[in-house]
């Protein structure tokens, strides 16, 4: 008879030590394989862990509110059989578990000099044209923290921060869509990849579009999720908002818009958020890649028709939901785009429909 | 030499007893027995000692930081400053002034001070009580070559001058203010002119020699306890230990530190006084054991006192709430 | 990101600052130690506990600056150099020395701007240690934040950990008036995520660090990690609080105070402080000013005793705030129930 351990997941490269916000099986319940047995929050990410086996949930080490590393024993499924003595023993000598990626080194983020500004990027897995995944507004490259992770597994995945955001230099050109495309161009020739996946998320995903267009020859596939660039509706006020928030509650007020599940907004996301725009540089950025992604209350860059000039396999994401940019702009795009729509989610579907973004992402890749 | 035997005894017994309590606490202060910060006055025994024999019951002494010794020269129970220092029941201050605040008013003690330059004015203070009330005493403010530079000197020198009240500044001139040297941080000025250009006659000293320093104090304390005019005295001494303990001291050469306990006040002391034939080493033999054997019981019996009861944090306030 | 002791915080933002502005300089006690010594060594200390340590290493001897023990002059100096040109950052060891300099930071730099109608820009920043906890006695443990909030024409910064100390000091360094920056001596140890870039945290910008609908708790500095604590076993009891920490007492963040006590209704106000005339007062007075209608139970101050600090480590540790009495305070007007039921 088996004694399995529940441990505090690392979701996403970066993420040491995570809080149980509340358990949902109760202690003794029974468990199926794939149950949500609790809710844990990180830094960045809050989430659910789930049951790896079925049995009955024996013991609850760590009660809510308390936070415990990456690895740590959160409690034991068994079998009602198990005898209690035995389930003891397994507690008392339980050692933490090296959860992938825990302290070495690719999970930290690494910086290389580019087009005269440093950029910061997380890197991890190995092999294949290197996927390349380029976040949105205001994001950085941690927030694809159940993406990375997952397709990193089969191949080398980069996760870049933009300039002006995360820990890459605060500084932005024009902060055009286009001179954003020719920069990340030049971190790729820094990191001497000649060819390479992209994954965009809104903003990011009209860099991606900006890359394709400008350098096919160094794009073997585009996933975009929300892009920017495909229609003229975008939520101004959520941008202007986002931009203009100080205080935690505005700037959780804000994120509530991206997301279906506003409980994903913690008040850690929104303080971390706070915190990146506290850094010196990142406030007049926003301010500079606000202005140019605006024309009046709309988008400025349209890549709509050129979509179709693209090569390479292109996947478009969309949350059904989208509070930011209409999932209607999914819709009339070429045929040779594939067009998801994701039922349960908001502007964020790498958060809030992880698996499928990831099925999704692995099926483009494989299609180049 | 005009001291008689059993003072020149007595004044060993003082040295000696400077020099093991300071051994003591401060071994207890790095091993963590004394909590807080203790600032050691091992190395500058001759200059309380030679100058505190000077003055009498009706005479009062200022410190500051680094003044266990000065409250044993001035006659504090040794048993009742460990009680402090350990943080005791019973101690001199009841456990709330510890090492840094230590004092003994009944002894003319006025307190060991945390504010560099804080006792300079308070000294001037004492010596205008003893004037106004006419007790034919005297105080003598103990203050550093660090203190030697605040305001608060300067204008406690100021005062003393105006006043013409029966106060002694003796300047202990250890070479460091806190990890500072005295070169740098007053200059390179000569500090017994600077104080004496306040108007006081200032004279200067060898703090290693007991028998140099008492012969200036007497002169010295002597004529201000007659004339009501205020005088320095800049004691040259070597603080054997860092500015507190626990201060590595990267600040001093390899060979000061190899060097500078060499010239050691008491055995310059006891050198003296057995070649002159006055005291026989057996005696100080004697002496040392008494001391030693004084310490360690005054440091036991501390350690084994109670701390203060809890009730006492906010008795003598004057006002509570 | 590195998890950095408040120590290394404030010392990093020292040295950002200084690279980033060849006008910022530090001058104080030992502030690199060890000048005229016989070693030769003349960065020994880096101030008293180290927090300054490396800068003279870098910037050398005419923008980290080793003075005597002449906290007027330290003060005054820092002053008159900031109406004229630099922009200093003036040691004062430890909090309780601002008595023997006090003239020249409220009489002085803190009227600048004001007497001379505006006129006058004083960036200086007064750093220094405060509070109780190392058995250090009387004249080395006091909070004394009150004494400089009540001043016009200072600001004060009472950081409660790494990450806020680094981007308020920043905040402090850039600023053009004269801005006290209080450290707690018993805090430097503590780690936090610590960004390796510059940033600010603006002032007057209260962190509220956990919010519940029962009580609000206002705290500073080392009383924020106590609340805390006392918040966490409160939610045992079932019992939510609201943690409020205003950075800094001037300017104050009065909105976020009375925006939670009309959601809780209940104030608890924690402060190492004395208890007269003090911080906690000052927030009392706020609440039962503009807020009285919020309020269903009396507001309860956790403070010191209207005491000086005591040396033996048994008093000393009766006398600081901590979270049992901080949970009492809680639990007194939750248990009293409404207003008037009591």
């Amino acid at each position: 008879m088996t004694i399995t351990a529940v441990i505090m997941p690392r979701w996403g490269l970066t993420m040491e030590e995570g809080t149980v916000t509340a358990w949902l099986v109760p202690l003794g319940g029974t468990v199926a394989v794939g149950q949500e047995l609790a809710e844990v929050e990180s830094s960045k990410l809050a989430g659910t862990v789930e049951a790896t086996v079925s049995g009955v949930l024996r013991r609850t080490i760590i009660e809510v509110g308390a936070t415990v590393p990456v690895g740590a024993l959160l409690g034991v499924i068994a079998d009602a059989a198990v005898d209690d003595a035995e389930i003891d023993a397994f507690v008392g000598t339980f050692e933490p578990v090296e959860v992938a990626a825990g302290e070495d080194e690719s999970s930290k983020p690494k910086t290389i000099e580019a087009g005269g500004l440093r950029w910061s990027y997380l890197r991890s897995g190995e092999g294949g044209v290197p996927l390349v995944l380029i976040h949105g507004f205001g994001g950085d490259a941690a927030g694809w923290g159940f993406i990375q992770g997952a397709i990193a597994a089969d191949q080398d995945v980069i996760a870049v921060d933009l300039p002006g955001h995360g820990n890459s230099e605060k500084t932005v050109t024009d902060g055009s869509l286009d001179a954003q495309a020719d920069a990340v161009i030049g971190f790729l020739d820094a990191l001497g990849i000649d060819k390479a996946h992209l994954a965009g998320h809104s903003m990011g995903g009209g860099i991606a579009i900006g890359i394709a267009l400008k350098a096919p020859g160094r794009v073997a596939s585009l996933t975009l999720l929300a892009p920017v660039g495909l229609g003229d509706g975008i939520n101004v006020d959520y941008l202007k908002g986002f931009v203009a928030a100080r205080k935690r509650r505005d700037v959780e007020t804000v994120l509530r818009q991206l997301f279906v599940n506003e409980a994903l907004v913690t008040p850690a996301l929104a303080e971390e958020i706070i915190r990146y725009k506290r850094l010196d540089g990142a406030q007049p950025a926003l301010e500079t890649l606000l202005a140019a992604l605006l024309n009046g209350q709309a988008q400025r860059a349209q890549y709509r028709d050129k979509l179709g000039a693209i090569k390479v396999p292109v996947s478009v994401i969309w949350g059904a939901q989208d509070r930011i940019i209409p999932p209607a702009h999914a819709v009339g795009l070429p045929a040779s785009v594939r067009v998801e729509t994701v039922a349960d989610s908001g502007h964020m579907p790498q958060v809030e429909a992880a698996d499928q973004v990831n099925k999704i992402l692995k099926e483009t890749i494989a299609k180049a | 030499m005009q001291l008689d035997r059993d003072t020149l005894a007595e004044s060993y017994r003082t040295m000696a007893t400077i020099r093991a309590f300071e051994e003591r606490v401060g071994a207890d202060s790095l091993s963590g027995l004394i909590p807080g910060f203790v600032h050691l006055y091992a190395g500058e025994e001759a200059s309380a000692t030679g100058i505190c024999l000077e003055l009498g019951e009706k005479d009062w002494i200022g410190s500051n930081h680094r003044g266990h010794g000065h409250c044993i020269a001035k006659g504090s129970s040794v048993e009742g400053m460990m009680l402090e220092i350990y943080a005791r029941e019973g101690g001199l201050c009841g456990g709330k002034g510890g090492s840094m605040h230590i004092a003994d008013l009944s002894v003319g003690m006025l307190g060991a001070n945390g504010i560099v330059g804080g006792g300079a004015p308070l000294a001037v203070g004492a010596a205008l009580s003893a004037k106004t009330l006419k007790t034919g005493g005297v105080c003598v403010g103990f203050i550093g070559d660090g203190a030697s530079n605040q305001g608060t000197t300067a204008e406690a020198m100021t005062m003393a001058v105006v006043l013409k009240v029966p106060v002694i500044f003796v300047i202990e001139n250890n070479g460091y203010g806190e990890f500072t040297a005295v070169s740098y941080h007053s200059g390179g000025i000569d500090l017994a002119a600077r104080a004496a250009s306040f108007g006081m006659e200032a004279h200067k000293v060898d703090g290693t020699d007991f028998f140099a320093v008492n012969e200036l104090a007497r002169e010295v304390i002597a004529k201000t306890r007659a004339t009501n005019m205020p005088a320095v005295i800049e004691v040259a001494v070597n603080r054997w230990h860092g500015h507190f303990t626990g201060d590595p001291q990267a600040y001093r050469s390899a060979e000061e530190l190899a060097t500078v306990r060499l010239s050691d006040p008491l055995v310059i002391f006891k050198k003296r006084v057995i070649e002159a034939g006055l005291l026989p080493q057996e005696l100080f033999d004697k002496i040392d054991g008494e001391v030693a054997d004084r310490i360690d019981s005054a440091a036991r019996a501390a350690i084994a006192a109670p701390p203060p009861d809890i009730s006492t944090v906010t008795t003598d306030v004057y006002v509570s709430y | 990101m590195a998890k950095k002791s408040m120590r290394t915080a404030i010392n990093e933002a020292i040295r950002l600052e200084m690279r980033r502005d060849p006008t910022v300089i530090l001058m104080g006690e030992d502030v690199a130690g060890g000048q005229g010594g016989s070693a030769d060594v003349t960065d020994a200390f880096g101030g008293v506990l180290g927090v300054t340590k490396g800068l003279y290493t870098e910037f050398g001897p005419s923008r980290v600056i080793d003075t005597p023990i002449i906290e007027s002059a330290i003060m005054g100096t820092a002053a008159g150099a900031a109406v004229s040109g630099l922009r200093p950052i003036a040691e004062l060891m430890f909090s309780d020395f601002i008595g023997v300099c006090y003239d020249q930071i409220f009489n002085q730099a803190a009227k600048f701007r004001y007497m001379f109608g505006g006129k006058a820009q004083t960036p200086m920043v007064m750093r220094s240690m405060t509070g109780a906890g190392l058995r250090a006695a009387a004249q080395h443990s006091q909070s004394l934040h009150a004494l400089f909030t009540m001043v016009p024409g200072l600001k004060v910064v009472v950081p409660s950990g790494a990450y806020d100390a680094k981007g308020l000091l920043i905040e402090a360094i850039r600023d053009n008036d004269p801005v006290i920056f209080l450290e707690h001596k018993a805090m430097y140890d503590l780690e936090e995520e610590v960004p390796d870039e510059a940033y600010t945290i603006p002032f007057g910008e209260a962190n509220v660090l956990r919010e519940g609908k029962d009580v609000t708790i206002v705290a500073l500095a080392r009383m924020v990690r106590f609340s805390m604590e006392a918040a966490a076993n409160l939610s045992k009891l079932g019992i939510e609080v609201t943690v409020i920490d205003p950075r800094t007492t001037s300017p104050l963040d009065t909105d976020t105070i009375l925006e939670s006590v009309a959601e809780t209704g209940r104030l608890v106000v924690v402060d190492e402080a004395n208890p007269r005339c003090s911080f906690a007062t000052d927030v009392a007075a706020l609440v039962a000013d503009q807020g009285f209608k919020y309020l269903k139970a009396p507001i309860k101050l956790v403070t010191a005793p209207h005491a000086p600090v005591p040396f033996a480590p048994n008093l000393e540790d009766a006398y600081i705030p901590n979270a049992a009495k901080i949970e009492a305070a809680v639990l007194s007007i939750v248990a009293a129930g409404g207003r008037n039921a009591a």
